[in-house]
């Protein structure tokens, strides 16, 4: 069988020494998954995904993304993997306030060094799938906050990445616009097949994933379908 | 193509931030436009001078005479007439020299028609024009017959020609110094400034004996204030102003040990003394305006550290969705360069709008040079290089979780 998209294997993160707020954590994921994490505030949600993504490294234990140790990556590749193949969407929207929402969409496509037609190209198409085309020249302060969780997620999906990190893309919003956003993920698994890794504080945000990982203390509590 | 998106990048970090960019510019503009200034100026003062040393002539010495001591009491230089006619034939005789020309200066008034002007009167031999290189440019030079007839005849300066005729052809005119008439021999070529800044075209030249016996008549006949000498060349230079003051010393019976009633100056190291001021004084210049440079410099990496600083979560943005090491740190060094090339451009038409203003003002010699443009601006750029670099590597070298978590 190949490579699990994820592996995580005995991993521990320490913050300060001897405090760990990861404890031996181990989980594979495939590729086309759809996963929920949820724990109490504080008990290391964050501290994961940012491992996930690459942000971050763990204290012990492995961390291998499409079969790679991680560990063994330099910054350039660790920044190549983020670019390429994951998608990270905040709570906090994380868009560039000075760049204009077509700008911000584009940015990844330039740091994968594309041409400025194709960025532009690339970053209209996915400006109109999240519904947003005739916004594109307006800054990220000048939108909602759901208009702004849409455009972060556009800017996740346009260098095609397999995976989609989302630590709390709901958080800052009203349920329905939660909801709205929360379809788009849906759809994104279902038609196109995309990982998404989504850490919530809502049972009914959470019942949209195929599965649960419950965080207690740093500690898989449990891990099953939902 | 990544390269010219981090270009637009940095202009539109320049751009969002005007106001600070113009100040942090500020720096750049003082520090190119005064050194370009300051190079114009200090290379317009060395074309002066050497203007100056070409002007004089090549292989020269100039014998004063004077000082005597009288009970103690010592004259200056030129103070009393020890040099004669009979000691500038006597030099003239020596193997080493070309030529020598006696000279006798005073002032007398000048009076044309209705114009008068006063100016310098020198008396001298025909040698004169060679010694000094020196052609007469319309009309003739007088002849070694007026000097031994004593005739009363001039050449005259550009400057004096300006001033007494206009545009009138003074050749073949009269004119009145002390009250007795000339003849308007000939014109000489424009000289310009001497290297102690005296307008040499400001003089007529009479013969010697004219100006002995008709004009400044005094009780020592045949004395001449000093002698302008040519030697064969360069090589003998030593040699001759050797043989020179032996010379003299015997003919003005001057005992060892006793202080001479002359002396000889050699005209070529006093250029050369001239030529290494100004350069000196033009390197000193450069170098002072290169310190507003330095300071333009670190004003750079002071403002970029604060816009670093400012900008660490948008850092962790860019790094979350991929930009490298590599990308951060062009970024900012792009805009690092870019502020300093800015500043250099705006500093370059200042500074030689301000050299032309000051050489239109002052009426000195301004040179800019391409190379010196060319010199501030690479240096300009090298300054935005080295003070952008270290603000930039701090960027670039923040791990992607801390800049994303900065608040
Ligand atoms: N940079 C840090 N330095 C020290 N301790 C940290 C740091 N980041 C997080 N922690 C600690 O690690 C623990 C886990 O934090 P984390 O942000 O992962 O929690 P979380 O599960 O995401 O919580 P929330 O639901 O509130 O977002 C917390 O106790 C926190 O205080
Ligand atoms: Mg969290």
């Amino acid at each position: 069988m190949a490579d699990p998209l994820l592996c995580v294997t005995g991993l521990y993160k320490n913050y300060l020494e001897n405090v760990p707020v990861l404890k031996d954590v181990s989980f594979n994921i495939e590729s086309g998954e759809y996963v929920a994490i949820m724990g109490h505030s504080g008990s290391g949600k964050s501290t994961l995904m940012n491992i996930l993504g690459c942000l971050d490294t763990a204290t012990a234990g492995h961390y291998y993304l499409e079969g790679r140790d991680t560990a063994a990556l330099s910054s350039d590749e660790l920044a190549l993997l983020r670019n390429r193949l994951i998608g990270f969407v905040f709570q906090g929207f994380n868009l560039l306030p000075r760049s204009s929402i077509l700008d911000n969409i584009a940015l990844p496509l330039l740091y994968s060094g594309k041409s400025k037609v194709e960025r532009r190209e690339k970053a209209t198409v996915m400006l109109t799938r999240v519904g947003l085309a005739q916004f594109g020249d307006r800054r990220p302060n000048q939108l909602s906050g759901g208009q702004q969780q849409r455009v972060a997620i556009a800017r996740a999906l346009v260098t095609d990445p397999k995976l989609i990190l989302a630590d709390e893309p709901t958080g800052n919003l009203d349920t329905q616009t939660g909801d709205e956003i929360m379809k788009i993920f849906q759809d994104l698994n279902e038609d196109q097949n995309i990982t998404i890794i989504l850490v919530t504080h809502e049972d009914d945000i959470a019942a949209h994933a195929k599965r649960l990982i419950r965080v207690v203390d740093g500690q898989i509590a449990s891990d099953q379908a939902s | 193509m990544i390269i010219g998106a981090l270009l637009g990048e940095g202009w539109a970090a320049m751009r969002a931030n005007r106001m600070r960019t113009l100040l942090t510019m500020l720096g750049m503009v003082f520090g190119v436009g005064s050194v370009i200034m300051m190079l114009a100026i200090g290379q317009g003062a060395q074309l002066m001078v050497n203007e100056s040393i070409a002007s004089m002539g090549s292989n020269l010495f100039i014998v004063l005479s004077g000082s005597t001591s009288a009970g103690g009491l010592r004259q200056g230089s030129g103070t009393v007439p020890t040099l004669t006619l009979d000691d500038a034939q006597a030099i003239g005789e020596l193997t080493e020299i070309a030529s020598v020309a006696p000279n006798l200066p005073n002032n007398a008034q000048l009076i044309y028609a209705s114009n008068n002007w006063s100016t310098q009167v020198l008396g001298t031999t025909p040698a004169f024009f060679d010694v000094r290189e020196w052609p007469v440019v319309s009309g003739e030079a007088f002849k070694d017959s007026d000097v031994r007839s004593a005739t009363r005849v001039l050449l005259m300066g550009q400057t004096v020609v300006r001033n007494l005729f206009g545009d009138e052809n003074p050749v073949g005119k009269m004119v009145r110094v002390k009250n007795s008439p000339f003849l308007v021999l000939g014109i000489l070529a424009a000289k310009g400034q001497s290297l102690d800044g005296r307008d040499q075209d400001d003089t007529v030249f009479v013969p010697i004996t004219t100006a002995q016996r008709q004009l400044f008549g005094n009780q020592f006949p045949g004395m001449v204030r000093s002698i302008m000498v040519k030697a064969k060349s360069a090589e003998v230079m030593a040699k001759a102003e050797q043989g020179m003051t032996e010379l003299l010393k015997i003919r003005h019976r001057i005992h060892i040990g006793q202080e001479n009633d002359f002396s000889v100056r050699n005209l070529a190291a006093v250029a050369q003394a001239a030529a290494s001021t100004t350069e000196a004084m033009s390197t000193m210049l450069g170098a002072i305006a290169s310190v507003s440079l330095l300071v333009g410099g670190i004003g750079i990496m002071n403002i970029m550290l604060v816009s670093v600083t400012e900008r660490i979560r948008e850092i962790g943005i860019r790094m979350a969705i991929g930009a490298r090491t590599r990308d951060i740190l062009l970024q900012f060094l792009f805009e690092a360069v870019m502020i300093s090339l800015a500043g250099s451009f705006i500093g370059a038409v200042l500074g030689v709008a301000c050299a032309y203003f000051f050489s239109q003002y002052n009426d000195t010699l301004v040179v800019v040079t391409l190379s010196s443009v060319f010199l501030s601006f690479g240096v300009a750029a090298a300054v935005g290089v080295f003070f952008g670099f270290y603000p930039a590597r701090k960027a670039a070298n923040l791990k992607p979780i801390e800049a994303l978590r900065y608040q």
